[in-house]
């Protein structure tokens, strides 16, 4: 029977090695061991798979193509609902979405969707079409704020149903968190990240970079100068959280974003780069989720000794598990139920230390966690002379502080409902800007619900009679 | 015209560098008080700096760099006809009289005091004011007469103009402070507002110096930046006590707030690995 066959393991660079370079942890699945892993899917009538998927690909379909070795078929059904399998194949938390949901999951292994996935996001990258694909086009234009997850997929979308798309992003490359936050050992940015955002160009999407929502243009001018018919807006969440604790502006301390900025968008790591990175003799980050996991695996590559300091317990680490597993391999030391309560410097002003109080956890609190409290009298130091902050992260306020009319959260984030839809007329979002840090699967299912809405929103407009309520 | 082409370039002092280049966006949106980010080449650094001059019909956008790294090296040895990489704004708030009342503006009385390669964002400053009517009296200091930087542009738009350097080769011989000093303390002139931009050590003294006054002070602070859009946090900056971004909540703050120790120690950050890649750098240039 199929689901006799065990999981096929998967191929990854040898710990001890790859704790010292950032090439890719894992190798992925070759073809034998992709088309034997697609054979332990059990075809379920309802499968609960797709329902777990937050932009629903058609999994069943696409693995039952791979068992019959026909990868542009696989590809094709997952293209229908995603853009950037390749990505989502190594970084989505399957664990708690699809895999999480196979049924092979409850008495043994579910099958390994992500990595299926990522080999037939792969296969198109090396072996798929490389022709323009560009609808006719329908005359109207629609602009997206940012090139990450959201904006990728809703341009992608509304490209392909006819409208001339303009995506804007501030930074020189494209991408967003893909580019500037997931490190290289985890997603690959030209191999992977810019050979998808190259596919979502070829249907037509234009990408402008340099170009700064709320300084170097506003929403109301692409409305009213640039004759944009609706704008989506896709700007993530990129505002980082510092504690508020004494000696946080000490040198030594960075946040998450400033330092996976330095590595990942500028390559500090690589001497031909201008960037400097510092990562000290031993880097403490403070975080329990994947980009706490990124910073510290990526301080260990640069030579720290690395360690991750978190409030809770290791079960309400939020990170996804094969980030915390790969992280252990690596030899990151993990301090748990530790929370820090000021940062130590020197004469100069740098770094030497961080001083730390002991947790233990109480009743589940709002989030549904158990909540830290701090255990009396359990202060400790841990010596260090570099800080990372990985807290989380915000929207950045320069879109809502200068567009008049679209109402935010008290957290900063943008009021939109469930089809992306702001309080402004026209203009919708999705992704990190409206829900705060979370997925890049889910920022994708925004954004097609998005690119699903400015469509009915521009034909209600241009063509109220047709409008099929 | 490529995207930030440079269309022209000029040693206006020694190591200082200015370049007129093709943005139309940045300068369609550009006001006085504002920054850029700029990239040379694939290879380089995002580096801020200051506008100091934006042309919305021709769609160009002055900056002015000093020689001081590999960065600003990079971008100093573009030539005309060849393109930044990247010139990304405009950024920051522009200055708080921008968006004050003229009526309010009117009568009043500004002073810049503009020390080194700090002058040239004076200038779009002092020009704006200028053209609205506003009364604004300019100190540009420098180490020596060479130094000096923007003398004549800031002759057409000032009230009154005022060297001041170190070794008296131009103008009165000594520190800006002492200029201060003097027009306000021995002249008795009256100012309702001092802006100051230059070296951190030069804002931090100006501070110094107009506190007892009660004489507004304000400064644009040069922190070290990422994106400039308020997502690293590398140019945090104490201001009366309270941690603020110099990029998206600044560049300008109150000079009498600021705690300029603790941010010139920031920006020594990455001060032994920007020696050991200038050094390096210089290697490679001699074969």
């Amino acid at each position: 029977m199929a689901n006799r066959i065990p999981r096929v393991a998967v191929r990854e660079q040898d710990p001890a090695v790859r704790a010292t370079n950032f090439k890719e942890v894992c190798y992925g699945y070759d073809r034998d061991e992709a088309i034997l892993e697609a054979s332990r899917c059990l075809h379920c009538k309802n499968p609960r798979c797709v329902e777990a998927c937050p932009v629903n690909i058609r999994i069943p379909d696409f693995i039952k193509a791979l068992t019959e070795g026909n990868e542009a078929e696989a590809a094709a059904i997952i293209a229908e609902d995603s853009s950037l399998p390749s990505i989502c194949g190594r970084v989505c938390p399957q664990e708690t979405q699809c895999e999480g949901s196979c049924i092979l999951g409850i008495k043994g292994e579910p099958v390994a969707i992500g990595k299926l996935e990522r080999y037939v996001g792969d296969w198109s990258i090396a072996n798929g079409d490389k022709e323009p694909r560009k609808t006719a086009r329908n005359g109207h234009k629609v602009a997206v704020i940012g090139s990450g997850p959201s904006g990728l997929a809703c341009a992608s979308d509304l490209a392909k149903m006819g409208y001339e798309v303009k995506i804007f992003e501030a930074l020189h490359e494209v991408g967003g968190v893909l580019t500037y936050g997931i490190p290289e050992f985890r997603l690959p940015k030209k191999a992977v990240v810019a050979a998808e955002i190259e596919a979502v160009k070829r249907l037509g999407v234009e990408i402008e970079t340099d170009v700064i929502a709320g300084r170097t243009i506003t929403i109301d001018s692409l409305m009213d100068e640039e004759g944009y018919d609706a704008v989506f807006i896709g700007s993530g969440a990129g505002l980082p959280r510092f504690m508020g604790i004494e000696g946080e502006n000490f040198n030594g301390v960075f946040s998450a974003n400033e330092f996976l900025t330095r590595a990942n968008l500028m390559k500090a790591y690589d001497s031909h780069y201008d960037t400097p990175i510092f990562a000290g003799r031993r880097a403490v980050v403070v975080g329990g989720g994947n980009v706490a996991m990124d910073a510290v695996r990526t301080a260990k590559r640069l030579g720290a000794e690395a360690v991750i300091v978190y409030r809770r317990s290791e079960t309400e680490l939020p990170a996804r598990a094969e980030e915390v597993h790969h992280a252990k391999e690596e030899g990151i030391e993990f301090r748990m139920l530790t929370n820090p309560t000021r940062i130590l410097g020197d004469e100069q002003g740098r770094v030497r230390g961080i001083s730390c109080v002991e947790m233990t956890l109480g009743e589940p609190d709002e989030s549904g966690r158990r909540a830290p409290v701090v255990k009396p009298g359990s202060d400790f130091e841990i010596e260090c002379d570099v800080v990372i902050m990985a807290l989380g992260t915000s929207p950045n306020p320069l879109i809502a502080s200068t567009t008049a009319g679209l109402e935010t959260s008290r957290r900063g984030c943008i009021v939109a409902d469930a089809e992306g839809a702001t309080t402004r007329e026209g203009v919708f979002a999705g992704g990190d800007a409206v829900t705060g840090a979370a997925t890049v699967i889910l920022a994708m299912g925004a954004g097609r619900r998005a690119a699903a809405a400015i469509d009915r929103y521009i034909k209600s407009k241009t063509n109220p009679e047709k409008l099929d309520i | 015209m490529n995207m930030f082409e440079i269309t022209e370039k000029s040693f206006i002092a020694d190591n200082i560098c200015r370049m007129k280049v093709s943005a139309p966006r940045v300068a369609h949106a550009a006001r006085p008080g504002q920054f850029v980010i700029v990239r040379a080449d694939e290879y380089g650094e995002r580096i801020p700096l200051t506008i100091a001059d934006y042309d919305t019909a021709e769609g160009s956008v002055t900056i002015v760099t000093q020689t001081i790294g590999v960065s600003t090296r990079k971008i100093c040895a573009l030539n005309v006809g060849e393109s930044l990489a990247d010139l990304a704004g405009p950024l920051g708030r522009p200055s708080e009289f921008v968006n004050t009342p003229i009526e309010e503006l009117r009568g009043r009385r500004y002073l810049f005091v503009a020390g080194g390669v700090g002058t040239a964002p004076v200038y779009p400053q002092v020009k704006w004011l200028h053209e609205h009517g506003i009364e604004a009296d300019v100190i540009i200091g420098a180490k020596t007469k060479s130094l000096l930087i923007y003398t004549e542009e800031m002759r057409s738009v000032a009230s009154n103009l005022y060297i001041a350097t170190d070794d008296g080769s131009e103008g009165y011989k000594g520190m800006v402070t002492g200029l201060i000093k003097e027009l306000v303390e021995n002249r008795g002139i009256h100012y309702d507002e001092c802006v100051a931009i230059g070296p951190m050590i030069m804002m931090k003294f100006v501070a110094l110096t107009t506190k007892p006054y009660g004489l507004k002070t304000t400064v644009s602070l040069n922190a070290l930046m990422v994106d400039g859009t308020g997502m690293c946090g590398a140019c945090r900056v104490s201001v009366g006590g309270k941690t603020l971004f110099t990029c998206v909540d600044g560049p300008e703050f109150d000079g009498h707030l600021v705690d300029f120790d603790e941010a010139m120690r920031r920006q020594s950050m990455f001060r032994n690995q920007e020696r050991e890649a200038s050094e390096k750098s210089h290697e490679c240039n001699c074969f």
